[in-house]
This record gives structure tokens, C-alpha cells and sequence, in this order.
């Protein structure tokens, strides 16, 4: 038999496909988050050099790895709704935009109260904090010029078009802005072994696993969302059951 | 009728946009006046002392030099969007990328190259010295061009939506960093004696990715926007 791969790319399809895979996502990621805040806050011991302070990381690193790895899933997203016109794709790609926004903020701020014990001030023009505030700022775009189109199919293309070029751009931006000043200490976790103790490892990466878990559930709600709103003039939503009620 | 070659219809639109900016030359001088004012507020803000006036030099008229390309970006289109010229623009059978090429280069020598030649006078304003200020005028030699095509697919995407200006500078500034950071970079590098190569050729690097991509992602985004 073979497989349509395509079946699930129609708003049909995927609507109660994306309404039976939340609550998974969504009770999975909650208890990963449960999980992961035990072993960072309970079981991993204080840092040799940073005291207690440096348990902001659990929350940091997952939120900065995830704001930036969404901001390609959308670009790509984009992409696919720009060259092959489906509909799903700018949806998706405008589904995921609120919430890496919110996590390149939560970044931010955590970074923030790192930074005030560790390096005596709130902010520092530093290459790392400059490219993530810059990603927000590209995500910010993204999400205004969509908003300012009221026309969808255009908003969606020239939306993804931005998308486009901003991936393009965060290589450049991220090495002119990481020659311009360092001073953020550098990735721990190498591919070569790493220096970290095991709880503190486990507590991470548990806390990434529930991180992603949660932006899946939540693009998906919100695409629903966008779903309904865009397709509130079509047959099959009004016989759904939750339009009808 | 008679097909024209690429070059020639490079040099037509140039051409045209050109004599359009000299017929409204008070658009083309309001753009420089904000350029000039912007960085003569500088001092009045932050106070007379020389040494510090010489170090924000280059970044102040960085900034001033993006904040006025912006201003005159939303020019780039308007006036043929709404007339309708753009429209038969996109309906030529000719390259739409050679002909927003040749608006980009023609925006850039009503808009960019006048600043690079107020530079000299800006920079004495702040105790420049005469290297810095050759440096600096060179990094706006290359950095302005990349400014006005950037900035031309944010004016192509935000075509006719209300609120464009202030929309089109949150598209497009977070884009112009790097240029900023070289073109800075660079005048920093020759004031503490260090070798300015790097820096500008990294600027020569993307004036280069600008001119290959960019006018075609503007075509893109014109016919979006035009659809």
C-alpha cells in the first residue's frame, strides 16, 4: 500500500491530527518540566565557581538553543508555503513566530539575572546577549509585517520572504557581531566530552526535551487557531463539533 | 519595437529615476539636512569634550547615515506604485532584477553618495583625523550601496501598507548591523593604528552578496506585494 505523505499537508486533515496530538505533547512536556526542575533545583549540586546561581541555566540554555532553532524551522516553513503555495506551511510558519519571540525573551531576561551576580551588571554589549536581542528583533519583524497585511496570502508571502532573508542574514549578523566583542563564557557542552557534572547534564537536557515539547504543543494550539480563523467560510469547520456547540 | 539590451535598460531606469529626483530636488535635500542634523545633536546631547566627541564620531554618523537611508527608502517605490509605472514595470518583458537594480543605484546616488561626500565637513565638526576621516568615507563608499538595496526589498515587501515607514525601519535595521559593525570597525581600526584591510573587505564581501541577491529578492518581493 502506498503512503500519501501529503495527506496530513491539507488544514483538513491536520486539524483533528494536530487537536489528538496536543494533549501528548502538552502532559509530556509538563512532567519532563516537573522532572527537570527536581533534578536542577534539588538533586544537581552547587557550581565550584558560580554558588547557586548558576541553576538560571536550566531555563537559559534550553530557551536560547530553542529560540533559535525555531526561528530556521520557521524560515523553512515559510520557505515551503513561498515555493509550493501550501497553505499549512504559512501557517505553521506564523504559528511558531509568538512563541520563539517568547523564548529568545526568556532568554534574555534570564540571561539578565544571570548576568547581574556573575558579571556585575544587568546587561553587557556582549556577542552572544547583541545576536539573541537581534533575533528578536528579526522575529518581531516578522510577526509586525504579518500583522500589518490584511490580505493573508500576501501577508504569508512576503512574511516568508522576510524569514528567508533574515536566516541568510544570522550567519552574518551572528560572526560580525561575535568579532565585534566577547566576553560570554563558551559552550560547555562540546561535542569532545564535557566538563559538567551528571545531574547537571540530565537537568538540562530534561529541561530542553520539555522546552521543545512545549513549543510543539503550543504552535500546534495556535495553528488550530489560525486554521479556523482562515478557514471559517469552508464546509468542514462549520460541521466540527466544538463550531457547532 | 526595438528589444533592449540589459545594460541599456540599466541605464534607461537609472537614468529616469535620476531626472525624477532632480525635478524634486527638496525630497533629495530634506534627507541630507536629517543627516546633518541628527549628528550635529549629537554634541548638544552628550557634551563638548573633544576626546569623546572623536571616539563616537564614526558610530554617530553610522547611525545618522541608516536612520537617513531609511527616511528616503520609502521613496524608493511609492511614487511608481501609485501612479501605476510599477505595474507596467512588472508587465515588461524585460528583467525586473536589472530594472530594480537600476532603481537601487540610482537611490544610492541621490540618497547615499551626497553623504559620503558631506563626511569630510561631519567629521571635522568632530575633531576627526585626516586618516580616520578617509577611512571613513571609504567604509560609507561600500556600506551605502549595501543600505540601499537591503533596505529595498523592506521597501518592496511593505509597499502601500499603512504605517510603512516605521514598519520598514524594524524590517530593515536589524538587517544593516553588520555593515554598521565593519563600517564602525574599520575607523576604529585606523585610529588605534591597526590595519583596516579586514574590515573593509569584509564590507567589499557583502556589497558584493548584496548586488548578487539582493535586486532579485526584490523582484520577488515586488510581485508579491504587486499581486
Amino acid at each position: 500500500m502506498a503512503i500519501n505523505w501529503f495527506k496530513y499537508s491539507a488544514p483538513t486533515t491536520f486539524y483533528p491530527l494536530a487537536g489528538k496530538l496536543i494533549p501528548w505533547f502538552a502532559i509530556s512536556s509538563l512532567i519532563l518540566f516537573a522532572v527537570g526542575l527536581y533534578i536542577g533545583f534539588v538533586v544537581a549540586p552547587a557550581d565550584a565557581q558560580q554558588g547557586e546561581f548558576y541553576r538560571i541555566i536550566f531555563i537559559h540554555v534550553p530557551s536560547s538553543i530553542i529560540s533559535m532553532f525555531l526561528y530556521l524551522i520557521m524560515a523553512a516553513y515559510a520557505a515551503l508555503g513561498l515555493i509550493f503555495n501550501t497553505r499549512l506551511s504559512s501557517m505553521m510558519a506564523s504559528a511558531i513566530a509568538p512563541t520563539g519571540a517568547l523564548f529568545a525573551f526568556i532568554s534574555l531576561w534570564t540571561g539578565a539575572l544571570w548576568g547581574k551576580p556573575m558579571w556585575g551588571a544587568w546587561w553587557v554589549w556582549d556577542a552572544r546577549l547583541t545576536s539573541e536581542l537581534i533575533l528578536l528583533f528579526l522575529y518581531l519583524g516578522f510577526i509586525a509585517l504579518h500583522a500589518s497585511i490584511d490580505d493573508p496570502r500576501r501577508a504569508d508571502r512576503a512574511a516568508a520572504l522576510l524569514a528567508i532573508v533574515g536566516s541568510v542574514n544570522v550567519p552574518i549578523i551572528y560572526f560580525s557581531v561575535k568579532w565585534w566583542n566577547t566576553l560570554h563564557q563558551g559552550s560547555t557542552i562540546k561535542y569532545s566530552g564535557t566538563s559538567m557534572h551528571i545531574a547537571m547534564q540530565q537537568a538540562m537536557f530534561t529541561m530542553l526535551a520539555a522546552c521543545w515539547l512545549y513549543a510543539i504543543a503550543i504552535a500546534l494550539t495556535r495553528v488550530r487557531s489560525i486554521i479556523l480563523e482562515r478557514e471559517r467560510n469552508s464546509k468542514w469547520i462549520t460541521e466540527l463539533a466544538e463550531v457547532k456547540s | 519595437m526595438k528589444k533592449l539590451s540589459l545594460i541599456s535598460l540599466f541605464v534607461l531606469v537609472m537614468r529616469r529615476d535620476l531626472v525624477l529626483a532632480m525635478r524634486r530636488r527638496a525630497d533629495v535635500l530634506t534627507t541630507l539636512i536629517f543627516f546633518v542634523m541628527v549628528v550635529s545633536l549629537f554634541p548638544l546631547g552628550v557634551g563638548p569634550e573633544m576626546d569623546m566627541l572623536r571616539k563616537m564620531a564614526p558610530g554617530v554618523l553610522w547611525v545618522a547615515a541608516l536612520l537617513s537611508s531609511m527616511l528616503s527608502l520609502g521613496r524608493l517605490f511609492s511614487a511608481d506604485y501609485l501612479d501605476g509605472t510599477l505595474e507596467q514595470m512588472l508587465l515588461a518583458p524585460q528583467s525586473l532584477s536589472v530594472l530594480v537594480l537600476g532603481k537601487m543605484v540610482s537611490h544610492w546616488m541621490v540618497s547615499g553618495l551626497p553623504l559620503v561626500l558631506l563626511t569630510p565637513v561631519l567629521g571635522l565638526q568632530f575633531d576627526m583625523s585626516a586618516p580616520a576621516i578617509g577611512v571613513l568615507m571609504l567604509g560609507l563608499l561600500l556600506g551605502t550601496p549595501i543600505l540601499s538595496m537591503v533596505g529595498a526589498i523592506g521597501a518592496a515587501l511593505t509597499l502601500g501598507l499603512r504605517g510603512g515607514g516605521v514598519l520598514l525601519s524594524l524590517l530593515v535595521l536589524p538587517l544593516c548591523i553588520p555593515v554598521l559593525i565593519f563600517g564602525t570597525g574599520a575607523v576604529q581600526a585606523v585610529s588605534s593604528g591597526l590595519n583596516v584591510s579586514a574590515h573593509l573587505s569584509l564590507m567589499g564581501a557583502l556589497l558584493v552578496l548584496a548586488l548578487a541577491f539582493t535586486p532579485w529578492v526584490t523582484a520577488q518581493a515586488l510581485r508579491i506585494s504587486m499581486e
